[in-house]
């Protein structure tokens, strides 16, 4: 595990920043598991949530990372491997 | 063909009223939206006015999914769509989406967004530049978003030709509605006071230095010296005048005839084209210059353009032949935004029996003008001709009938 966490809170406000977010879906509810694409984002709004996370975590993350058929867990997985590697690499 | 094609919604964005009914007040009271500019600081630049829409929130109208996505002027088209459409009565959920289009003008895009991402491009890196600026600058912007958010995939498009595009963006979506698609979103809005835009307008060389919001801008004056811009401008919903009358819906008039001609480059000796853009609308309307009741000038407030403009009207109504206003005189010149809401003005205008006034000028006696100054005028005006040019020698001509 990274010694910093990106956590659903943290999608959660970088993608009212980078997006907004649909009137019909709570982004405080339970969206771990539901796709960008159910969730109302589209490709471009994930490159731009994307965009931001690398620039506040000093991280790259992979295109596929960014598809809006995978859900907010996937992303945040994918996030967490990403510092857990940039860690590593900087041990 | 030939088939009527009329507007039965308008939504306004304007620097002396945002909403129909406070830009009408306003405007046939003569009230000015002009001011020093507050939208950045204008101090050493050589224009310090501007017509600024005051009070606008667009988080009070959008939502949050747009916000990011989005230039000032694409959130004041939107909400003035959304205005249109509520004033045509259409819930365009309820529509064949391939059946209603979007035609706007621009003669900018989204200036100050495109100016923050160049600002974070060259001062942090091209990884801090939005995902959304790839379209929220983009001439087109207007037109895309307005389809999107109203599920709207008929025929649409944008077009620029400067000052006149609100025009012929109308003329446009006239076309589309007599090849058959039912209703076609249309008119433009911009709005540019940012200090990129503003530098962009500096180049054209045509903006006043005033400092004073009542003698800065005085199109037909002998005093004019230049043109204040200004932010806005109007949506407006065309339909076949047979479709609007099975749907029941209320018209506000009949965009009866349109004529667009360019200007003979400098120096060639022939003429300049604005009379014969007036001569083929009124054609196009199977329209005589006496049943003319009423001019919205375009107004320039540039003495050469000014002539232009007198000598024209002169020559097809004769001298002091029609009453003619310039109500841009109280919002700056709004780009494409202007013409379209010119129409709107004049469609209110005969509705409602009254000419909005030319405000701050003292008519220069060269031009033989029946200039409607200082406040409204009664009228029983039942036929309009709304004139706009463009900087690179754009006319557009539009005659409006009353309902």
């Amino acid at each position: 595990m990274p010694s910093i966490l990106f956590t659903l809170d943290d999608l959660r406000r970088i993608l009212l920043e980078a997006a907004g977010a649909e009137e019909s879906v709570d982004l405080e509810g339970d969206i771990l598991n539901t796709t960008f694409a159910v969730l109302g984002y589209e490709s471009l709004a994930l490159l731009e949530t994307g965009g931001r996370i690398e620039r506040e975590y000093g991280i790259v993350l992979d295109d596929d990372d960014l598809s809006d058929e995978i859900t907010p867990g996937d992303l945040i997985d994918a996030v967490n491997t990403q510092l857990s590697a940039t860690e590593a690499q900087a041990a | 063909m030939t088939a009527p094609v009329v507007v039965t919604g308008m939504g306004v964005a304007a620097p002396n009223g945002l909403g129909t009914a406070d830009y009408w007040a306003a405007t046939r009271g003569g009230k000015s939206g002009i001011g020093r500019i507050t939208r950045f600081d204008p101090t050493g630049y050589p224009a310090r006015l501007a017509g600024e829409i005051p009070g606008f929130d667009a988080q009070e109208h959008l939502p949050s999914r747009l916000l990011p996505q989005t230039d000032r002027v694409t959130r004041l088209a939107l909400v003035a769509a959304d205005w249109a459409l509520a004033d045509a009565g259409v819930d365009p959920s309820q529509g064949d989406p391939l059946d209603m289009g979007v035609v706007t003008a621009s003669a900018a895009g989204g200036f100050e967004f495109g100016e923050g991402e160049l600002r974070r491009l060259w001062s942090k890196g091209s990884q801090f530049v939005s995902a959304y600026q790839s379209f929220a600058w983009f001439y087109a912007v207007n037109t895309g978003q307005i389809s999107i958010r109203n599920g709207m995939k008929g025929p649409s498009g944008v077009v620029v030709s400067d000052q006149a595009g609100g025009l012929d963006a109308l003329a446009q979506a006239r076309r589309q509605i007599r090849k058959g698609t039912s209703l076609v979103v249309s008119g433009a809005v911009d709005a540019s006071i940012c200090s990129w835009g503003w530098v962009a307008q500096l180049a054209g060389d045509r903006l006043s230095s005033s400092d004073e919001p009542t003698r800065a801008y005085l199109p037909f004056d002998r005093e004019a010296t230049g043109q204040v811009p200004g932010e806005g401008g109007a949506i407006l919903i065309l339909e076949s005048a047979e479709g609007a009358r099975a749907r029941g819906a209320e018209v506000y008039g009949e965009i009866a005839g349109y004529g667009a001609t360019i200007d003979p480059a400098p120096g060639s000796g022939r003429p300049p084209g604005l009379a014969k853009a007036v001569a083929t609308a009124l054609g196009d309307a199977g329209v005589d210059a006496a049943d003319i009741d009423v001019v919205f000038a375009d107004g320039a407030g540039i003495p050469e353009l000014d002539r232009v403009e007198a000598e024209a009207i002169t020559e097809l109504f004769g001298p002091r032949g029609v009453p003619v206003t310039v109500p841009k005189s109280m919002t700056g010149r709004l780009y494409s935004g202007a013409a379209p809401l010119d129409v709107a003005c004049a469609l209110l205008a005969m509705r409602d029996g009254v000419i909005p006034p030319t405000v701050h000028t003292d008519p220069c006696p060269d031009y033989d003008l029946d200039l409607v100054l200082h406040q409204a005028r009664p009228t029983q005006a039942r036929t309009a001709l709304v004139l706009a040019r463009g900087y690179g020698g754009f006319n557009s001509a539009v005659v409006l009938r009353a309902a």
